[in-house]
């Protein structure tokens, strides 16, 4: 006699097993927060703090110059980052290629990058926002934002050379003697063998500066720049109120979630192709 | 008759360790030659220093009768003339079967997208993996990437062709596919110099065996005299070995 086989059984879980994880998580979260909540809102001093930093109607009568501000934050962003990723591409690359015709650019990249690493940015923006327009060098832009930019761009480049530079390290060696075995010059074998592999590597770490950036544009407001922060302060100063302050906060965050939701996305997909391929 | 390949008194350290001890060797035309031995007796070392990848400390290897570190012939033209195979494969996987094996005969060589191409195709078709052109290289099993990567070497019309223990990596089951594809170009004429622990297959492809110790080749001899009469003692232990490890 044959029976007809019954799927093998599989763990059941009632609602009970279901939903009580989700409730200790939900009351867990509700706890701790409540907790702080109840903590900074005991400080006999925390109506006025509201009054100053939370009051909405702060908050929307700085919002318009805070916004627009804003804009210029982001457009300062993009120009500075598309010509951070070319020119930090080019100066790893200036420190990879070997051979004594290369070793003037070789210096120069390394001599660059560790001058630009060991200044703290905020001087950087000083130093070029003020100094150089001071110079009054004929033909040279004077502009706070132009130089502002030009300081971010040189900084931050110098970071991103070497995690170009890490990319390119991490590409296994292999893929160097394969290509120098067919024949590709020392160029051509960066250009079609290691630098698209580099790339990929990196590729979540070039967002993580990309959210980085976007928040240190933020630093121009020392050298009169008005961008969100600055535009932020100068509500302040006239009203006494910082709610613009936290206008501003919102408008990054707004900006930089997303980004760093992306980012993490893309460094699972990337795990999991790497396990895959191991496996 | 001048040698495809003449090495003479090839030496190589790496730091103190002297790992080429004055190896001479010549290779015919159409000649295909294995070199067996343990790991780290410098078979592998000893393929590098041909095409340029790793710089040796003295002797001389010449290639057509041309010094190979002679001014005249630049590396990216000695190498054109030289294919080498991995045992990792080391194909691009940024890049589909095809774009692998097309890069270097276009951008060393110049010739065209349509004419490589189509080169390409037939070579891929030749050694049954014709459907993967445009996979990606982690899409393919390890025999089929070895594959490729002898196609790519081939796609350059290599005078010789060097094999660094294609084999070593692959499933059993994988490595018949690519061992076979290595006799059709033993068929086709093609020089080869193979470093390979498969003692079976160098027995039946090899027109003459080299065994390496530490460095120096201690014998050198047709296939048959040298698995079944070896006359080097260091020779006989090494086989000896290799039979007991049923490996031949």
């Amino acid at each position: 006699m044959t029976e007809e086989r019954s799927a093998p059984a599989r763990r059941t879980r009632n609602a009970r097993d279901r939903w009580i994880p989700v409730l200790a998580s939900v009351v867990s979260t509700g706890v701790v927060f409540g907790l702080a909540a109840w903590w900074i809102t005991s400080s006999e001093f925390w109506p006025a703090v509201q009054r100053q930093f939370f009051s909405g109607e702060a908050i929307r009568e700085s919002f318009p110059a805070v916004l627009r501000g804003f804009w210029l934050n982001i457009r300062i962003w993009v120009i500075a980052e598309i010509f951070i990723l070319g020119l930090s591409l080019i100066l790893a690359l200036m420190r990879s290629f070997t051979g004594p015709i290369a070793a003037p650019f070789r210096f120069f990249a390394i001599a660059y990058i560790d001058l630009l690493r060991g200044i703290p940015a905020l001087l950087l923006i000083l130093l070029l926002g003020f100094g150089v327009p001071a110079l009054q060098l004929p033909g040279l832009p004077r502009g706070a934002i132009f130089w502002g930019t030009v300081a971010m761009i040189l900084g931050y480049s110098a970071y991103t050379a070497e995690v170009y530079r890490s990319g390119m390290e991490a590409v296994h060696d292999g893929q160097r003697a394969a290509a120098r075995a067919l024949g590709l010059s020392q160029w051509q074998t960066m250009r079609y063998a290691i630098v698209p592999q580099a790339i990929r590597n990196v590729l979540p770490a070039l967002l993580n500066g990309a959210v980085s950036l976007q928040k240190d544009v933020a630093l121009l407001s020392v050298i009169g720049v008005r961008e969100a922060v600055r535009e932020a302060q100068i509500y302040t100063a006239r009203t006494f109120n910082y709610s613009s302050l936290i206008a501003a906060a919102l408008l990054f965050l707004i900006a930089s979630v997303p980004l760093a939701r992306l980012t993490d996305r893309y460094a699972r997909r990337d795990q999991e192709r790497r396990l895959q391929r191991t496996l | 008759m001048t040698q495809r390949v003449e090495i003479q008194g090839l030496t190589k350290y790496f730091g103190d360790n002297l790992v080429l001890d004055s190896v001479d060797l010549s290779v015919g035309i159409h000649e295909v030659i294995c070199l067996i031995g343990a790991s780290g007796s410098g078979k592998s070392t000893l393929l590098r220093c041909i095409n340029r990848l790793v710089e040796y400390d003295s002797g001389t290897i010449l290639l057509d009768g041309v010094n190979v570190e002679d001014e005249s012939l630049p590396q990216n033209q000695l190498r054109k003339r030289i294919g080498i195979v991995f045992q990792a494969y080391n194909l691009f996987p940024h890049m589909t079967v095809l774009d692998n094996i097309t890069l270097a005969p276009r951008k060393v060589h110049g010739l065209g997208k349509e004419e490589t191409e189509s080169r390409a195709h037939e070579l891929l078709d030749l050694f049954e993996i014709g459907s993967y052109a445009d996979s990606y290289p982690d899409r393919l099993s390890g025999g089929q990437q070895q594959r490729v990567a002898i196609v790519r070497a081939m796609a350059t019309n290599p005078d010789v062709l060097l094999l660094d223990e294609v084999t070593a990596a692959l499933d059993p089951e994988l490595i018949g596919g690519v061992l076979s594809v290595i006799r059709d170009l033993k068929t086709a004429g093609m020089t080869m110099i193979i470093v390979t622990h498969e003692m079976g297959f160098a027995r039946d492809v090899a027109d003459r065996v080299c065994f390496l110790d530490a460095g120096r080749i201690l014998e050198e001899a047709p296939p048959n005299k040298l698995f079944s009469d070896p006359e080097n003692p260091r020779t006989r232990q090494f086989l000896q070995r290799i039979i007991e490890a049923g490996r031949l």
